[in-house]
């Protein structure tokens, strides 16, 4: 009688039955316990290959045969919907399995070389056949590099922010943010070309004696070019939650804008900004590439960023890991565990502190 | 078409907190039935049961038994599509699928359901807009996003999406909160086109509305927050507005609390 | 991340609109010194007139200036890398865009970037094609099929994982990773030789293959994280409405939410593959470090731009280090053109959004 039912035979559209045939777990399981079985027959029966190819086989061999059982039982639509949860649990169980074997080799093998020596000496005189040595030299590298960056970065970042929220308007403004978007996607190994090209092998020579220097500040300044996107972009947003009634109480008060920024804009949205700088700390203390172009590693304690090479913990992972020395992988995996640990603890307070301070 | 819907002790629950606790009511088909109440009450928790759409909520889970027609919807057996289908659901606000045009969304429905006849979907289309009083709107661009549509536009198309799949109830969740009052006019004749072919419960929260469109009148209420909402007294609508039996209806309907 | 306003702002009517207009005005509109050519009120003396200079005209020029530095980085990025790479493009004795072989510090010094593009470009494509089906999958999971409890921890894992350097997944690659790989790439030889991708006599390990997996397990995080926003701001209103209408779990999410969420996917695999494009040291310590166009998946070789600046930046001369500099600016373009891409996927989105709030 309704139009549907009159075009279109066997499409069904409010069925008066409203109950349905469930497929049991057993036969579920069923299935999956023959698809195992049979893949374990295909596989090591014609003997192409090994446990991991039946587990693959007989995966894909369950999802059939789900796909056909379910679809007898319970109907099509309820098949597919079964096969695509399917599906998406597999795919998470295939990614946690990498990202579980990177944890545990850095656990596993990062402890190696867990020791004070290896926080106390650094890589000078230290030859191939030297079991000991350490990374002193790199983690000074490091906290030197990312200060310096962070000090630079953090002003001139809090500074953009705030003209992009307060002040900025029009097309100038738009294109500013936009391009602030961009240059979070810039790798960071352009950004050390960067920073090459124009301090190292022209700016730096002006201080000595025209040859151009390495130097752990070269490398502030690439960091720098990679923090700055993150920290605008995350201040911005922080800026862009500050409740507008706060800035108008000022106004009406007759306090001038510099200032209503400085002392009642900024102190609220200072624990967000806090977290945006430190995950984008984060970032860089991992850098690799930029470290390695304009600071140039090195084997020896060297306080003084501002000249001659320095090294940092993620350039001595890389330079170890290309080492040759059999003590190098122990050395490059317990500097690895130690960056990992810096990186994620700075990261894990920053996201603690965000949710602890969620302006809403 | 229409069909008899009626709950025993339903109590629906949020986790550990009870929204609304042992409702008994029968809806007749081919009716309007009104729930009214104050903010809060369990009105529309009550409804969203009716079609399983509570569950859809974490940790949301009802006790007590809803039949349609003698079918009772919770029983384990039971398929929750099959039962959305056949019981309709309108929002409070307007929501057509931003990503497809007026015509997708009317027949959005029945894709699902596998039709693929392009003769049949336009037909249906058609058919499901006129019913919803949509048709002579928007019969020129029936491939403009439906997000491009008047609110009450909106709303006329979620009906037509609604009844396109030919449900037997159609469950209507305070459809005209967010509508001026010339689009509000507009969804109450289509109720009263709608009340031929299907049974309607409607939540609103305008006293006027449920006394011009419903038969039957259900009136909500809880005792303070916190506590559960109850079904305080369901009668004729003529009855529950000129001469209510509760005092706590009275004093609503009056103004004289919520 | 943070690119779009929450979930619940975006439910509400005209929610993100409304309050950045609000304080927009509160921000410009309203000038806290009143204009100078304003009559006195009430009759009263004038009031103080705005002076030329203040601190006020001094902080905005400060603020102004650090956000035209943004424009300013960009710009002399692409200058000095232009200014340091033309000396050695035109030393070169090859065609930069066509040659294969990479001799820059010999005399005279012949150069091209034909094979390390290619390496670049397959690299990241193969490693998106493995990751962003299995990102979505994840991201899905995390927003839709996960019990809460289970989703809040698991995307802080994920988000984690994002912020590990890139140094340690290439040196996992390199001592743990290789070996199931150079296994599975003597399998796929042994069988599957016939097709050209798997085919060659060894030896395998150091492969193209290794490398894209290493970088598609870097970038499941991101693409991951950002698809899982997404999926999340779905309004809930057409989820119900498409539940409503009778929908599995999986029809509601075909019709409701990947609909929803297609422009940002797109950007989030695009900003992937920005993020792979550019990835140096991971490659450079998987990759094999060869000079040829090949298809090839398995044996060791391949290499890739930003891998073999990091390789061979070391050993190189004056010419040299230009040749890597010309070789960066390449990078530098794609992936610029890549992002902005994205972005401007992103910004038409949330106008989009935005409007229709």
């Amino acid at each position: 009688m309704s139009l549907l039912e009159r075009e279109t035979s066997g499409v069904v559209m409010t069925p008066d039955n409203i109950r349905t045939r469930k497929l049991p777990v057993a036969i579920d399981l069923g299935i999956a316990v023959v698809a195992l079985v049979l893949a374990a027959a295909i596989v090591l029966g014609a003997g192409i290959g090994n446990w991991v190819l039946v587990i693959v086989v007989g995966a894909i061999l369950y999802l059939v045969g789900l796909y056909f059982a379910a679809g007898r039982v319970e109907g099509k639509r309820a098949a597919k919907n079964k096969i695509a949860r399917a599906m998406i649990y597999s795919a998470c169980i295939l990614a946690v399995l990498p990202l579980a074997s990177v944890v545990w080799t850095l656990v596993s093998k990062g402890a190696a070389r867990l020791d004070g020596d290896f926080f106390g000496s650094s890589m000078n005189n230290i030859g191939a056949r030297d079991a000991n040595g350490g990374a002193y030299h790199a983690i000074i590298g490091t906290l030197e590099q990312v200060g310096i960056a962070t000090l630079m970065a953090v002003p001139l970042g809090v500074l953009g922010a705030i003209y992009l929220v307060e002040y900025g308007r029009g097309r100038f403004a738009l294109t500013v943010r936009f391009f602030v978007d961009v240059m979070t996607g810039i790798p960071s190994i352009v950004a050390g070309l960067f920073v090459l090209a124009f301090w190292v092998l022209i700016v730096s020579p002006w201080f000595n004696n025209g040859t151009p220097r390495f130097s752990g500040f070269a490398a502030s300044l690439a960091l720098t070019v990679l923090m700055l996107p993150t920290i605008v972009r995350s201040t911005e947003e922080m800026l862009r939650l500050v409740p507008g009634p706060l800035r108008e109480g000022a106004y009406a008060l007759g306090v001038p804008q510099w200032k209503t920024i400085l002392r009642v804009v900024l102190p609220t949205a200072l624990p967000g900004i806090v977290t945006g700088v430190m995950l984008a700390v984060a970032r860089a203390a991992g850098e690799t590439a930029p470290v390695l172009l304009v600071a140039g590693g090195a084997a020896a304690i060297n306080m003084d960023p501002f000249s001659g090479n320095q090294s940092s913990l993620s350039l001595f992972v890389y330079q170890q890991a290309s080492d040759a020395s059999k003590f190098a992988p122990d050395r490059a995996w317990t500097a690895a565990l130690t960056l990992v640990a810096l990186v994620l603890i700075l990261t894990i307070a920053a996201k603690l502190l965000a949710r602890r301070n969620r302006l809403s | 078409m229409a069909k008899r819907i009626e709950a025993s002790g339903v109590s629906s629950y949020y986790g550990s907190f009870k929204a609304i606790d042992g409702i008994s009511m029968t809806v007749e088909p081919k009716t309007i039935t009104a729930l009214i109440g104050p903010s809060g009450c369990g009105k529309s928790t009550f409804l969203r049961s009716i079609n399983r759409m509570h569950e859809v909520l974490p940790n949301a889970r009802i006790e007590g038994r809803l039949t349609i027609d003698d079918q009772n919807i919770y029983d384990p057996d039971v398929d929750v599509t099959a039962v959305r289908r056949m019981i309709g659901m309108v929002f409070q606000r307007p929501n057509p699928f931003p990503t497809m045009s007026i015509y997708e969304n009317v027949v959005a429905g029945l894709k699902l359901n596998g039709v693929k006849k392009k003769s049949v979907l336009d037909d249906a289309a058609e058919k499901s807009l006129k019913s919803a009083n949509l048709w002579d709107e928007v019969k020129d661009r029936l491939n403009r996003p439906g997000a491009g549509l008047s609110g009450g536009q909106q709303q006329r198309l979620c009906i037509a999406r609604t009844i396109a799949v030919e449900p037997q109830v159609v469950l209507m969740d305070e459809p005209c909160s967010a509508l001026d009052p010339i689009s509000t006019l507009a969804i109450e004749d289509l109720m009263f086109k709608l009340k031929d072919r299907f049974t309607i419960i409607i939540v609103t929260h305008n006293m006027q509305q449920a006394a011009r469109v419903s038969d039957k009148t259900g009136f909500f209420s809880i005792d303070k927050t916190g506590e559960p909402g109850r079904l305080i007294e369901y009668d004729d609508t003529q009855k529950i507005f000129s001469n209510p039996t509760e005092k706590k209806t009275e004093d609503y309907i009056t103004g004289r609390f919520g | 991340m943070g690119d779009f306003p929450s979930r619940s702002a975006s439910t509400n009517a005209g929610g993100p609109g409304v309050t950045a207009r609000h304080i927009r005005s509160a921000g410009n509109g309203v000038s806290p010194i009143p204009p100078d050519d304003r009559p006195p009120l009430g009759g009263g003396s004038a009031l103080p007139r705005k002076s030329r200079f203040s601190l006020e005209t001094g902080f905005k020029g400060l603020s102004t200036a650090a956000g035209a530095m943004v424009l300013v980085i960009i710009v002399a990025i692409a200058i000095f890398l232009i200014s340091k790479a033309v000396p050695a493009l035109n030393a070169n004795d090859e065609s930069f865009l066509t040659a294969k072989e990479w001799f820059p510090n010999e005399t005279p010094p012949h150069f091209g970037i034909a094979a390390l593009a290619f390496g670049t470009l397959l690299t990241s494509v193969i490693a998106l094609l493995v990751a962003v089906p299995i990102a979505l999958g994840i991201a899905l999971f995390l927003s839709h099929y996960a019990p809460k409890r289970l989703a809040t921890p698991l995307g802080f894992v994920i988000d984690l994982l994002a912020a590990v350097p890139s140094v340690v997944f290439g040196l996992w690659g390199r001592d743990v990773f290789s070996q199931p790989v150079q296994h599975f790439s003597e399998w796929l030889n042994k069988y599957f030789s016939w097709i050209p991708l798997f085919g060659g006599d060894g030896p395998f390990g150091r492969s193209i293959l290794l490398g894209s997996l290493v970088l598609a397990i870097m970038v499941l995080p991101i693409v991951t994280s950002l698809s899982r926003e997404v999926f999340q701001q779905t309004p809930g209103m057409n989820e119900d409405a498409a539940l409503a209408l009778g929908a599995t779990k999986w029809e509601m999410i075909r019709t409701a939410v990947l609909p929803y969420g297609k422009p940002g996917v797109i950007a989030a695999v695009m900003l992937g593959l920005g993020r792979a494009l550019g990835e140096t040291i991971a490659l450079a310590l998987t990759l094999g470090t060869t000079f040829v166009i090949s298809f090839n998946l398995i044996q060791s070789g391949g290499n890739s731009i930003a891998a073999n600046i990091a390789n061979t930046f070391g050993e190189a001369n004056a010419t040299g280090r230009g040749a890597l500099i010309a070789s960066g600016l390449v990078l530098f373009a794609i992936t610029l053109v890549v992002n902005m891409a994205a972005r401007a996927i992103i910004y038409r989105r949330r106008e989009f959004r935005d409007s229709a709030a």
